[in-house]
Formats: structure tokens, sequence, C-alpha cells
């Protein structure tokens, strides 16, 4: 290899034969084995596993995970974070909650949600490209502005009970099929065609990668930046739909478990955390690898108090599989 | 022309052999008393980067010894050989006679070398008082205390020493760049320093404390500290001076009384003859009509009243010392910077500052940082050449891996760029491989009256990748561009350029072209006269 890249200096290009496989679509078919590996595993163990209830459930919380993950996951390719999905999911469910149970329209409370979740990451958005404030900090200081936000309208008793139509895109079936995880396999190609197949998508992976050469290569960086805050927050505002639907109550508390594991997802996934690099697809494989290992766990009935040690162990291992590989390459 | 510089000075002299025209201290030496410091044959390199060779030089006590030399000469690795903060690849350092062996900069402050850099390295936050003892506060009886008295008195002396007016207890964030420097002085006189380096102390304080450092200069110079001292400002050197010492390509060329010099001789020395080859231009274009025209262009990061023309064919260079406002020209025509006054046309056109309409209307800015601001490196070869002109190769927003492919492999074929595939992370090519594709990915972007901002285009690159870079730089030219670029390579500037700006202080000192355009009158404008 150094023979042929670093010393000659004639013409040593030899086409695409030699080029080695893409490496984000051998990390996402790694992880596909890994996960029917697992599947395998748990379903010899245990005959629940594979049963059309215990997996449907199994893929209605990892849609939920991957929902809320999702434009967070184009927010950390852009090379930035997004810390306030899970406290835009409580805000715009519970203002959602309260506008259905005041005016009974469930595209009311629809359209509610998604202009919270919007105006939030257009606000992130701002404050990150537009006054150059440090990602993390903007985000995080955001998640309290909006957990307290939800604290305060809800004033401390939970909004329960939501109409039949409403609920259909949290519990709901069409041909069969739970509505949550079409919403996900919607989004997740929506999302790799932006990603994978428009200028927009490159210039997202490529300022991840280096936001000083994207600028001086006429990048708008700034724009991007704002248009993944945006879209960060409306995938958290259609989460927080499907978690009302599902769940039939909003209280102020329920976007903050999703937080954490919503990254892990994204890591678990291969998406870089230095930014520049990563999948939806992966996103995807993350959320259900996390939620497969924690229903394995119950199936098994391992004590919950290991739940976390999991996670950890899957999200080191991912990190650690990923670098063997690498250095293996080259 | 000289043929090897470390063997004969420009000025026909070199180091240990006297010439009494230039007075060179070999013959004075039985005469002086043993050197404080002597260093022998003292080499440091960065990976192919010679930056020191076999440099010797003496220190002597009271001595006001000043290094001159252009950009990259490695006055900087000097002083932090010095300092501790490079161990040298070969040579040694001796202090009164004894083999000194720093292991970092606590060794060198323990030995009594202390270290003024550009940037002063005082806590902000801390009072002046704190600062001067830090490090070394004088313990109290409490382990782990601090005996204030005791602190307070050593400051006090020291700030007394340097003539310090302002408040000790007061904290080094509010005082002048001026105060902080005397603070910095006075910190290292209460750490019994016997030898006080100061890089271009005066480069960046007025001229009134200019005149005051000097005077606190003299004080401690009778008082038997030796001071090192670099600056580009000649009439400092030739007042300030006993010794005069210049580098040139990592090689000490000459040490020299001022009396017994002139600022010429100095200058010729600094710039004489890089030794090697280096590209030559095949052909001269005629320019045409403008294509970059600022007037009186002032920016944030300290540009002042900046008229530059650039027009079609022309090679326009912009040369000047490190800091002197080539990059921040660069930056505030390509709109990084915000400017604060006069303005910027583009084919007669007001340009606004923003990078992406710079790109749009065809600039192309090619910086001198390839790792930090040209590549994405974990990215393809692909993603890497293609990134500017994403809009132009893409113009309904869909982007097709194919199409990208084959816009990469045009390039790769026609730079000649040795990579395996279009696929391939850019961080794995070569030096001038990667270089190539900095410079290339701005080729898609097609035009034959556009503006090429290059900045630094050949550092850090070997001699042949070199020559391929100015020979597409000088095809860019033929085809109608105007090249605006920056070098501190004074052979590259005088050889390729059509017409050069000299830049000091962030403004245009003087405009050089023809007969005229030498190393010597660049440098000449470059360095400060006065003040």
């Amino acid at each position: 290899m150094t023979e042929t890249t670093q010393t000659s200096a004639f013409r040593t290009f030899r086409g695409d034969t030699g080029a080695p496989l893409d490496p984000e679509l051998r990390s996402i078919i790694a992880r596909f084995v890994v996960l029917a590996v697992l599947c395998a595993g748990v379903a010899l163990l245990n005959e629940n596993f594979l049963s059309v209830a215990n997996f449907t459930n199994v893929l209605r919380q990892a849609s939920l995970l991957f929902l809320i993950a999702a434009g967070a996951t184009l927010v950390i390719i852009a090379g930035a974070i997004d810390l306030s999905v899970g406290a835009i999911l409580t805000l715009s469910a519970c203002v959602a909650a309260g506008v259905i149970h005041a005016t009974g329209s469930s595209g009311l409370g629809i359209a509610t949600a998604l202009a919270i979740g919007v105006s939030a990451g257009l606000a992130n958005g701002i404050l990150v490209a537009g006054l150059r404030l440090p990602p993390f900090l903007v985000t995080y200081g955001m998640l309290w502005i909006l957990s307290g936000g939800a604290l305060y309208y809800m004033g401390g008793i939970p909004i329960t009970g939501f109409p039949r139509e409403f609920r259909f895109l949290g519990s709901g079936f069409l041909l069969g099929i739970p509505v949550p995880i079409l919403i996900m396999i919607a989004i997740a190609l929506a999302g790799s065609v932006v990603l994978h197949m428009t200028m927009v998508g490159q210039q997202i992976v490529m300022m991840g990668a280096n936001r000083a050469a994207a600028t001086l290569a006429g990048i708008p960086v700034r724009r991007n930046l704002i248009c993944v805050y945006v879209a960060s927050g409306a995938c958290a505002g259609l989460a927080a739909v499907v978690a009302l639907g599902r769940v039939n109550s909003a209280d102020p508390g329920m976007g903050d478990p999703l937080l954490l594991p919503s990254i892990a997802a994204i890591l678990v996934g291969g998406t870089s955390l230095f930014g520049g690099t990563g999948t939806l697809l992966g996103t995807a494989l993350g959320a259900l690898l996390l939620t497969i290992v924690l229903n394995a766990m119950n199936l098994l009935t391992i004590g919950s108090a290991w739940q976390p040690f999991a996670t950890g162990i899957v999200l080191v291992g991912a990190m650690l599989a990923d670098a063997f590989l690498n250095r293996r390459r080259s | 022309m000289l043929e090897e510089s470390g063997t004969e000075g420009p000025v026909g002299i070199d180091r240990g052999v006297a010439d009494p025209d230039v007075g060179v201290l070999s013959a004075a030496r039985a005469d002086t008393p043993r050197p404080m410091m002597v260093l022998n044959g003292v080499s440091k390199s960065f990976g192919q980067m010679q930056a020191l060779s076999q440099v010797d030089l003496e220190i002597h006590a009271g001595e006001v010894h000043v290094l001159l030399g252009e950009n990259g000469a490695g006055k900087s690795t000097l002083i932090k050989t010095l300092a501790g903060i490079y161990a040298p690849d070969a040579g040694e350092i001796l202090l009164d006679g004894n083999r000194l062996v720093l292991g970092g900069p606590s060794d060198a402050r323990r030995a009594g070398i202390s270290v003024i850099h550009q940037e002063l390295a005082l806590v902000p936050h801390l009072t002046v008082e704190e600062n001067i003892v830090l490090g070394r506060e004088p313990r109290f009886s409490i382990p782990g205390s601090i005996d204030r008295r005791v602190q307070r008195e050593t400051a006090q002396r020291a700030l007394e020493l340097v003539g310090f007016d302002g408040d000790p207890r007061g904290k080094v964030a509010n005082l002048t760049t001026a105060r902080q420097q005397l603070v910095e002085i006075a910190k290292a006189l209460a750490h019994r320093s016997r030898i006080l380096v100061m890089d271009e102390p005066t480069a960046s304080i007025s001229e009134r404390d200019a005149t005051n450092l000097h005077a606190i200069i003299g004080d401690l110079k009778r008082r038997g500290v030796a001071i090192v001292f670099i600056s580009h400002r000649m009439r400092e050197v030739f007042e300030l001076a006993d010794r005069v010492t210049v580098l040139r390509d990592g090689r000490k060329i000459l040490t020299a009384l001022p009396h017994a010099t002139t600022p010429e001789l100095l200058i010729k020395a600094m710039v004489g003859r890089t030794v090697g080859s280096f590209y030559q231009r095949l052909e001269r274009f005629v320019a045409g009509e403008v294509i970059l025209e600022t007037r009186a262009l002032c920016s944030a990061a300290g540009l002042v009243d900046m008229n530059i023309v650039v027009r079609s064919g022309e090679v326009v260079g912009l040369a000047g010392l490190v800091g002197s406002g080539r990059t921040e020209f660069a930056r505030a025509v390509f709109g990084l910077d915000r400017r604060t006054g006069g303005e910027v046309l583009l084919h007669q056109l007001p340009l606004p500052a923003d990078p992406v309409r710079a790109v749009r209307s065809g600039i192309a800015f090619v910086p001198e940082s390839r790792k930090e601001h040209g590549l994405a490196l974990t990215k393809s070869v692909c993603d890497n050449l293609t990134l500017p002109a994403l809009w132009k190769i893409f113009p309904h927003g869909l982007r097709s891996r194919r199409r990208a492919d084959q816009v990469a492999r045009g390039l790769i074929e026609r730079l000649r760029i040795a990579t395996r595939s279009t696929r391939q992370p850019v961080r794995t090519l070569s030096g001038g491989n990667q270089q190539k594709v900095v410079i290339g990915k701005w080729l898609p972007i097609e035009g034959n009256r556009r503006l090429i901002i290059i900045d630094e285009p050949t550092r850090g690159i070997d001699v042949g990748a070199k020559a391929e870079i100015l020979k597409l730089v000088e095809g860019l030219a033929a085809e109608g561009c105007g090249i605006l670029m920056i070098s501190s390579e004074l052979p590259e500037v005088v050889g390729f350029c059509d017409r050069v700006y000299v830049l000091q202080s962030g403004t245009v000192r003087g405009e050089l072209s023809g007969a005229h355009l030498t190393e010597e009158a660049i440098m000449k404008l470059a360095v400060h006269h006065d003040s």
C-alpha cells in the first residue's frame, strides 16, 4: 500500500477496482450480523422472544428510541450535539396534551407538538450557529429551560386519556404493522436519502469532519447547522406524539429517561461523536440492539439493576469492535 | 550568488573567521571573559525539516545579543531550545563551562534562563505579586501555606528593578501589554535569572513603552544579566545590541558588532540564497483587466488601509514577516474576518464579506494549514476534491456518487495525485499529494477570470511536488486567473511573482516589480526601520 500511495510520482491511480468496501456500509453490515446473532441466541434461550407480542413490543420501544435519536444523529454528524431532545419531547407532549384536552382536536395536538419541536430546534440552531455558542452548553441549557417549562405548564398533575384517532400514531396498526414502526421506517428512509443522496447531506457530513475546511470551501455551515437542529427538534416533537399515543398520558418527567439511551443508540450505531461519520440506518440498528438486549434480560429474568450495566457493555463493545476493525484495515 | 550558506556568509565572513570589516568577535574573544553560555553545534529537526543545523553561539554576561533572521530562519526553535522546550538532536549547551541538559522548561528556569515569549505567559487572574513568585512561592511554616509577607517583599524588590509603577496587588489581566512585559521581566529577576531571552518584545508595544524597555534592558545589562533579544526593528538593533547574530535556514550566518556593520549587510545576510533549485516561471503573461481591487480595506484582525490590485493573468505576491497581515488580508477578502472599513471589488463589483458568496463568485482560497483548514482528513479523496464545487457538480441538489467519483477521477489524473482510489482517506496521502488535493478541489469551479488566493502553497512538501504545484498555479494564470500568492519563501516570491506587495503591521509598505523585485528589497520593506 505504501509504495503505491506515498512514493511514486507516476500515475498509480487504477480506478475503483481496488477500493475497499465503503466503511459506512461495512459498519452497517457488522451491526446487522451482531443483531441477527443476538436474536438467534436469545430465541434459543427463550421461546417467548420471537413471539409476535414480544417482538412487536420490542420494535415499538425501539421505534420511540430511534425517533428521538434520528434528528440528533444528524446534529452529531454535523459536528455538534443536541442534549435537549428529551426535554423537547416532554414539553411537546405536555402542551399537545393540554391542547387536545382543551380543544378536542387531535390534528391541533399533533401540530402543536411538531411546532414546539421545530421552534425549540430553531432556537438551538440560532444560538449555536448565529451566536456561535458552544452546542453542548446551549442544548444543555435548553434541556433545563424546556423541562422547567413543562413542569410549570403541568402544575404537577399529569394529563391522561386521549382520543382514539390521536393514539393511532402511537399504538395503532396499519396492514397489521404497528404504526410507530412504519414511522420509524419512513423517517429512516427519508433521513438516509437526505444524508446520502443530496448535496446538503454531503455538506453536513463534511462540515462535521472539518468545520474550518467546509467554511473555507463556501459551505453554508451556519444555515446547515440550523437545519439539523430544526430536524432534531421536529423528530423529538414527532416522538412526543408517538409516546403520548403509546402511554396515553403526559407528565413532565417523560422525556428525561430517553436522552441518554438515545445518545447510546447513536453511538452504538456507529456515528462518531466528533462528527463527520454516521448513518441513520446505524442509529436504527443501535436502537434495536439496545432494546433487544434489555428485552432479553427481562425475558431471562436477569435483575433490572444489571440493565444500565448491559447498555454500557454494548456501547463500549461497539466502540472497541469499530476500533479493532479499523485498525486491522489500515 | 552563494552555493552553500553554511560555508561562507554573503558578506564574506563566517562564524569563527575574524573579519575586521564586519567585526566578528573571534579575535576579541581572547580579551573578553569566558562566555556565560556556549552553544556547540546545536541541531534540531522536525521530521524532514532541519530547523537548526550546527548552530554555535556564545552569550556573555552583561551583553545584549540580538538574533536576526527571516521567517523560519530558526530563531524561535533556538530560543525554545534555550528554554528547554525542545531538546536538541545534536550538539551541546554549556553554562559556565558545564554541560547543561534541559529536560524541560523548569530545568531551564532552575539554571537561570528565563524566556519571555511573544505570547506572555502570565496567569491573567492572579495578581502581579502572585505571578512573580508563581512556581516558587515562599513557604510558611505550615505545609501548603504561602508566606504572603515574604512574597510581597520578593515581588516588590523585583518590581522596583524594572520600574513597575502599577498596583502590585492588581490582577495581571487589567494591565497593558507593556506593563505585563515588565511583570514578566520582574518575574525572571525574582527567579534570579542570569540569561533573559526575549522574543520580539517591542513588536506589540508603543514607542514610549519600547524606550522604557530599552532603559530597563540597559540597566539589567549593567547588573551582568545576559540578554538575548529577537527584533525586526533595525534601529533598535543598532541602538541596543552589543552583538548581532543572523540566522538563515537554521544555520548561523554570522555574528557581528553593530558598529562594524550596516543594516544593508545584515539584510543581505538574512535573505541570502536558499540552497537547492526552485521553480522558474516558463513564461510571463500580459496582465489584463482588474480582477480584485481593495480600497482602504480595514479588518477586525488588524488590517489598515490595504490597497491591492490583482489583474487577470498576473501572479501577485504578498510578502512580509509573520504577523504582517498577509493571511489576514486573504481572510478579509474572502469574508472570514470582519471588515471594519474600505471596500473589496471583484470585477468592479462590491464583494460582500461572506465565504459562500466568495466561492460562488469564483474565488478560490487555498489555506496555509492543510490539516486544519484545507482537508477533512478522515474523509475520502473524492469527498475532499468535490467539496467546494458541490453546487457546481450537483446543480439540482441531488448527489450521485458516480458523478462525484467521475469528477474526482478527472482531477486525480489531471494533477497526478498518487492514490489507490477515489475512496481512500485523504490522511493516508503524502504531504505533496494532500496539497494537490487542497488546490485541485478548486478546479471544478471553472472560469478564466477567477481570483485564486494561495497561502504558503509549497510549505512542507518535497521539491518535486513543489514544482508541480507551482506549474499548476502558473497554468491557472495562463488561463487568465488572477493569482494572489502568500509566501515566506523569498526566492519563490522573487522568482515566481510578477508583482509583490510587501506588508508590515497590517498595511502595504511597498510594491515591487521588475528589476526592483529582489529579496533584499523585500526584506528592507518588511523589517521595521524605525519604531
